[in-house]
């Protein structure tokens, strides 16, 4: 099936949807995503559910350790753990 | 038999972003967070034996992480005490103004928030450890530490489609996560 340069699927809004939640989206990108939007009822539910995610983790104090800390934390701790074994 | 287990070799993979995010949050310092979070394992590996398997393994190093925190302030409380400088407000300039410039600023965030962002942390956390190994990763790294697309791509030796294809899989199961204990 030939593909529409206008008309977008379920798939590829959900995928403009997640790329827009990081600033990632173009704005031909972002044009036929809310064309998508202003019919597709699920396409609006999954976008409305995925920008409430965004604005939680946004909005908390969420933070976790990067991979060198993580790396470091276990060496450390695996040593400590071989000498008490 | 208890209804918990203890494992110390899962600690690491399973707890440490949960009790970093728990200590960060209280102390505000990356170093010392780090540095508690550390402190708290190898404490909960000396004291192995006093668990009892009635909580989590998670709650039960919690418990401890509150201990050392509170050690923490007290340790820096105690040194502040010694190196106390007492300074007096009022000045020629400043005369009349003391009480209106100590009043919180209504605008400012309230404990309130401080608190519900927190437990909003605690909850990503939550649901992110329900995830997939590789989900929970690539969700980190591109949502929480903010990492471009072609860095993960490049250290977890996978294409930008593929990372797309595990980042959509995250979101749907974080927002149904989300869904049923936050929003």
């Amino acid at each position: 099936m030939k593909k529409s340069i206008l008309f977008i699927s379920c798939e590829e809004a959900h995928h403009i949807c997640d790329k827009s939640q990081y600033g990632e989206a173009s704005i031909w990108e972002k044009f036929k995503l809310n064309l998508r939007l202003s019919w597709c009822r699920i396409s609006r539910a999954y976008t409305k559910k995925n920008r409430a995610l965004t604005k939680a983790v946004n909005n908390s104090d969420v933070d976790c350790l990067k991979d060198n800390e993580r790396n470091d934390l276990k060496t450390k701790f695996d040593s400590q753990l071989h000498n008490q074994n | 038999m208890p209804k918990h287990q203890i494992d110390p070799n899962k600690w690491i993979n399973a707890y440490s972003d949960y009790l970093f995010n728990y200590t960060i949050t209280r102390v505000n310092d990356r170093e010392i967070a780090k540095d508690l979070v550390q402190d708290t394992f190898f404490a909960g590996l000396k004291s192995m034996k006093n668990f009892k398997g009635e909580a989590s393994e998670r709650t039960w190093l919690i418990s401890i992480l509150k201990r050392k925190i509170i050690d923490h302030y007290r340790k820096i409380n105690s040194n502040k005490g010694k190196a106390e400088v007492r300074m007096s407000y009022s000045n020629n300039e400043s005369e009349g103004d003391w009480l209106e410039e100590r009043v919180a600023d209504p605008f400012d965030k309230t404990a309130e928030d401080d608190i519900e962002n927190t437990e909003l942390g605690l909850a990503i956390h939550d649901c992110l450890s329900k995830l997939p190994e590789k989900q929970a990763k690539v969700f980190k790294l591109k949502t929480i530490l903010g990492y471009e697309t072609e860095a993960i791509c490049n250290e977890l030796d996978i294409t930008a489609s593929n990372l797309w294809v595990i980042i959509h899989r995250a979101r749907v199961a974080m927002a149904s996560c989300m869904e049923k204990t936050w929003f």
